[in-house]
């Protein structure tokens, strides 16, 4: 019987460091498949140095690694590996911005950023350890960052 | 100090001495919205009441305060009347009142409502009550008349009662008492308590404050009763509201455990919280409170229109 394994990649994007659990959530932060045709691997739960952790594996395309700070949201001790000719030739520990805008809903159905008005969602981030950000518009906290992700 | 153009939003964006600045000025506006004094202030300047929630006091004392300043008023007090039911967004509302006028005041039914408005107006915005937001000039003229009524903030034993979980102006008053170091009791039912978020608030500035939900005990060290009103519609059925009510009710009988100087206050409207025989005891300050109303705004907005003093 043929092993189905994930092998290193050549060129492309791996994702290390994912909290486990949220590989799938990360994917859909970066449209992903939508905005690619690349082959995706996903690994979750795998058992690393400290603990365990989800991998996703992004072959024959760089993300950039800017970009990919929106994950932070979900994924705060995530890194970003760059891959050519399968070695790592750039390494990007991702950091959240002071202001996460646009990438999460306000968990409050009566805040005003929750309606037709032409503005994108904006919340400040209170405390990176542990994780806390405030809606810059009703001032409420959500209790479930990663549930309101767009 | 310059508030020119300055929007009040939340309390939250002041200092604490950026506070006592505004106080201290509203102070001196006292006889010109008791209209002993006259100014003209802003005379030829123009305020607009975007009023998207009914209100009665807010909206009048903002009217008033605009007026005596020698300032002029235009707005709305319901939205049917307007191209909000059109579908017309804040957005553009705000762009509108902008070009109108010199100052917005706004109270609309959605939180971050006004916060948003200030993206789009090039005018100040006041908030005059976001949905369960921030009431900003509501908690200015409650620490006025606590400062006015008892020299000092500091020390004095607040006893907080009634809806703490979801009234609108408990938070940001717990919030601003404790910036000044106030002693903070707060008084609810068990299903209406104090969010611990905004207890978390009070303890960041070192004030540790008492949860009970026993109004009797708590009366007899207060200096400052607040008493806000209890929604029925919080209540699983009439019979547990009547009963809680029952044990909230502010009447004589229950201030004669009180200090001699005790003030009680109230943003009004009330229901059944207070009776009305507390009204002509020396206790009742909430009518008062509501006079107050008028000076602090009036110093809101000859400060942030007209960056000018008295």
């Amino acid at each position: 019987m043929k092993e189905l394994k994930v092998t290193p990649i050549k060129d492309g994007t791996v994702i290390d460091h994912i909290t486990p659990g949220r590989a799938l959530k990360v994917l859909r932060v970066l449209k992903i498949p939508e905005s690619t045709s690349s082959v995706v691997s996903i690994l979750m739960n795998v058992n690393g140095k400290k603990g365990k952790k989800d991998i996703v594996k992004i072959e024959n395309r760089e993300l950039d690694p800017k970009e990919l700070d929106k994950i932070a949201l979900i994924a705060p001790k995530a890194t970003i590996n760059i891959i050519r000719e399968y070695d790592v030739v750039k390494k990007h520990i991702v950091e959240l911005p002071n202001e996460v805008i646009g990438l999460t809903k306000c968990s409050n159905p009566t805040c005003i950023s929750n309606t037709h008005e032409p503005v994108e969602s904006r919340f400040h981030v209170v405390s990176r350890e542990p994780l806390r950000i405030k809606c810059y518009y009703c001032e409420r906290e959500p209790e479930d960052i990663t549930e309101g992700i767009i | 100090m310059n508030f020119k153009n300055r929007d009040i939003i939340s309390i939250k964006d002041f200092s604490k001495e950026e506070i006592e600045f505004i106080l201290d000025y509203a102070k001196r506006m006292i006889p010109y919205a008791k209209a002993e004094k006259h100014t003209t202030l802003l005379n030829q300047y123009i305020l607009a009441t975007l009023f998207f929630e009914p209100s009665t006091r807010t909206r009048l004392s903002f009217e008033s305060a605009m007026h005596r300043l020698g300032g002029n008023v235009i707005g709305f007090s319901d939205p049917s009347g307007t191209s909000q039911k059109k579908g017309e967004s804040l957005a553009d509302t705000i762009r509108m009142a902008d070009s109108y006028s010199d100052v917005i005041v706004i109270r609309h039914p959605q939180e971050g409502a006004a916060r948003l408005a200030a993206e789009f107006s090039e005018v100040p915005i006041i908030n005059a009550g976001d949905g369960a937001g921030q009431h900003p000039t509501q908690c200015l003229l409650d620490l006025f008349t606590i400062l006015t009524e008892k020299k000092k903030i500091k020390g004095n034993n607040v006893v907080l009662l009634g809806d703490l979980k979801y009234g609108r102006t408990v938070h940001s008053l717990a919030y601003a008492l404790s910036l000044f170091k106030a002693d903070l009791t707060f008084v609810s039912p068990e299903t209406l308590k104090m969010p611990k978020e905004v207890i978390n608030e009070c303890k960041e500035f070192g004030v540790e404050p008492v949860s009970t939900s026993n109004l009797e005990k708590a009366i007899k060290e207060a200096d400052v009763l607040y008493a806000t009103r209890i929604q029925k519609e919080r209540f699983p059925d009439a019979e547990e509201y009547n009963r809680v009510m029952g044990s909230y009710k502010i009447n004589n009988t229950l201030l004669e455990q009180a200090k001699n100087d005790l003030i009680v206050m109230h943003p009004l409207p009330r229901v059944v919280e207070i009776d009305p025989e507390v009204d002509k005891t020396k206790h009742a300050l909430y009518f008062k409170q509501a006079f107050n109303g008028v000076p602090v705004r009036m110093a809101l907005l000859s400060l942030v229109v007209g960056g000018k003093k008295l």
